[in-house]
């Protein structure tokens, strides 16, 4: 059961919300559609689901056109940003709405409804009503809902938006659990990009209706095809350097480039990661700040020459690293991206 | 303390100024000096001709309207939310219409438009039609006029109540699980506004079993209409029908607003 989306064009009075985005999704696999606010993600799904009609270009589903086939008669369950339960429903019934709209018998309906409440954990919550729940409960529902008549299709519209952080995590690992097991071909969206890059098998990049890149979340996250990827997923330092031939001087290291670069000035996009901090007494830099996270620490650094820079660090260095102290930066010797100079204060000098 | 002893001095009041009215208009009715305490007033209102005909008319006028009314007003309203919020201010406007505009009116248009075409017209179906809608029995132009009439009370509480329901996401979900739109509307829609369907449908009925101009001008004997034909000359008769159809009335609303409630 693949999705094909082919060429989908669709424009809002002056702005364009698609403007030709082409993906295909393979069987059984989680896609997470990625993007800032307004880029797309909901026009593109509701296009799969059938409540958008593309201006242009279509929707396949298992390799039939769909494109004007009314959103009743789609095979896709779908799970909304915001509570979408039938209030007047109970929990049973909300789950089995789908089978008693097609006319099912009763009895099915509520072994059906069980099983699924089983599924999600929410085994004895049938009689509930969906006030008598809390956020994250209720979503479960809704993916019970959706899953309960076998769709071809699992659509979730940042179905966690809603939720605070650690159900936000709980939950996500379920669905990635549940998906896995029904092997169910699912669209995720989500503009929380630690989201994208756990859950899915490959991650689609979303720019202003345009697709930027889809890959798996590691190839997203250490080789972004863009420069928009990689500053939109992850965080990315600008570093000003110099290109000479196949490599970039950033920093008075020598670099290999990754790709061609725009010029001879460029930005060098590093990762905080891959920049690596020493003491040392007549460094040339010094710690500003740092915020601990647990397994690492993320430092932000002032360089002499002016401009900052934030490496990330091992958690039990936090305590020798803070702030004040001087420091070297050097870079992890990679090939790297660059992009377009931007206006970085700092000029052109070694830092170690 | 000193917000409910005002609560309460309020209560009494509104409380006094209409029961006592009430009360007196009861005693009256039941009691007269030369009989004593008596029910006869309620008896000669049961027993009075056209009673039972004029009220089951009524009634059944009522039933129409609320009925047609919420088939007009509810998919209005969704199509208006769902499809194009830009024409509210539009629909809001139109329904508000029937307000400003004096019934007397609609009665000079409605009698006009009626009394159009010649005999050359008889034998069509047109002019059956317009024959059939004035069955005195069930005049159907009477429910169309009444229609209108009722239309800014019903779009009012339809509107209130879809307010306090997100219709988008509720109808995209019942889509997505396979619903038609007929399913959608009364499995989906219709549950979750039940006190303002329940609101809607009393105002509706109210209007009808209290409208005169209209039903009296056409010459169509409606509850209404009878009560001021039978009630001329029998000062404690007339009385009685007032309490009879306050009592009725309220018998009514106690009922849909039970229904209303049940829903939550
Ligand atoms: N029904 C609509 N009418 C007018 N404009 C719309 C409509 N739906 C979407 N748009 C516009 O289309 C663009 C894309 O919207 P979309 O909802 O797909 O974004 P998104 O990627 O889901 O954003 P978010 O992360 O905020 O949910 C936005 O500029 C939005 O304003
Ligand atoms: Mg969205």
């Amino acid at each position: 059961m693949t999705v094909e989306l082919r060429e989908l064009r669709r424009s809002f009075g002056g702005t364009v919300a698609l403007d030709g985005l082409s993906l295909t999704i393979e069987q059984g696999e989680l896609i997470a559609f990625l993007g800032p606010s307004g880029c797309g993600k909901t026009t593109a799904l509701r296009c799969v689901a059938g409540f958008e009609r593309p201006d242009t270009g279509a929707v396949f589903i298992d390799g039939a056109d769909v494109t004007r086939v009314p959103a009743n008669r789609r095979d896709a369950g779908m799970v909304f940003q915001s509570y979408s339960l039938f209030p007047n429903l109970n929990v049973r019934d909300n789950v089995a709405f789908g089978l008693r709209v097609r006319r099912r018998p009763t009895d099915e309906r509520h072994s059906r409804a069980a099983e699924l409440l089983e599924l999600v954990g929410l085994g004895g919550f049938g009689e509930r009503y969906p006030h008598q729940l809390s956020g994250g409960q209720q979503q479960r529902v809704a993916l019970a809902r959706a899953l309960a008549l076998q769709p071809k299709v699992l659509l979730l519209d940042e179905p966690l938006s809603a939720l605070d952080a650690k159900v936000r995590v709980n939950l996500r690992e379920e669905i990635r659990r549940l998906q896995l097991e029904l092997g169910i071909t699912t669209i995720f969206v989500t503009h929380d990009q630690e989201e994208a890059l756990s859950v899915a098998d490959r991650v689609a990049v979303l720019k202003s209706g345009r697709l930027e890149q889809v890959a798996p979340p590691a190839e997203v996250y250490d080789r972004p095809a863009t420069p928009f990827v990689a500053e939109f997923v992850g965080t990315m330092n600008h570093l000003p350097g110099r290109v000479s031939g196949e490599t970039v001087e950033v920093f008075g290291q020598f670099l290999p480039l990754d790709g061609a670069a725009p010029g001879e000035e460029v930005d060098v996009l590093v990762r905080p990661e891959a920049v690596r901090v020493t003491p040392a007494g007549d460094g040339r830099a010094f710690i500003l700040a740092s915020s601990f996270r647990g397994s690492i620490a993320r430092l932000r650094i002032q360089l002499d020459g002016g401009g900052e820079v934030l490496a990330d660090v091992p958690g039990h260095e936090a305590v020798r690293l803070a702030p004040g102290l001087k420091v070297d930066v050097t870079l992890v010797e990679r090939p790297v991206l660059t992009a377009p100079r931007t206006a970085v204060a700092a000029p052109v000098e070694p830092v170690a | 303390m000193a917000g409910v002893t005002w609560r309460r001095v309020t209560l009494g009041v509104a409380g006094v100024y209409f029961l006592v009215p009430l009360a007196i208009s009861v005693w009256f009715t039941v009691y007269n000096e030369t009989q004593g305490f008596s029910l006869g007033a309620y008896g000669r209102i049961v027993s009075a001709p056209g009673f039972t005909e004029s009220l089951v008319k009524s009634l059944l006028l009522g039933a129409a309207v609320i009925v047609l009314v919420l088939l007009l007003a509810l998919p209005a309203l969704l199509a208006v939310r769902l499809g194009a919020p830009g024409l509210r201010p539009v629909l809001e406007t139109i329904t508000t219409l029937p307000l400003i505009v004096p019934p007397i009116t609609y009665v000079v248009g409605i009698a006009n438009a009626l009394r159009g075409g010649t005999d050359a017209l008889a034998a069509t179906p047109f002019w059956q039609t317009l024959i059939s809608i004035q069955d005195e029995n069930f005049p159907v132009v009477l429910v169309l006029a009444y229609v209108m009439l009722a239309l800014p009370f019903a779009y009012r509480s339809l509107d209130t109540g879809l307010r306090a329901v997100d219709v988008r996401t509720l109808v995209e979900a019942a889509r997505n699980l396979g619903a038609s739109w007929p399913y959608v509307l009364f499995r989906v829609i219709l549950p979750n506004l039940r006190s303002a369907v329940a609101s809607a449908s009393f105002l509706s009925l109210a209007l009808v079993m209290g409208e005169y101009t209209i039903a009296a001008l056409m010459g169509y004997r409606t509850f209404p209409v009878w009560i001021v034909t039978i009630s001329g000359n029998d000062g404690q008769l007339s009385v009685a029908l007032s309490v009879l159809s306050l009592g009725l009335i309220w018998l009514l609303l106690l009922t849909l607003s039970g229904a209303g409630r049940k829903s939550k």
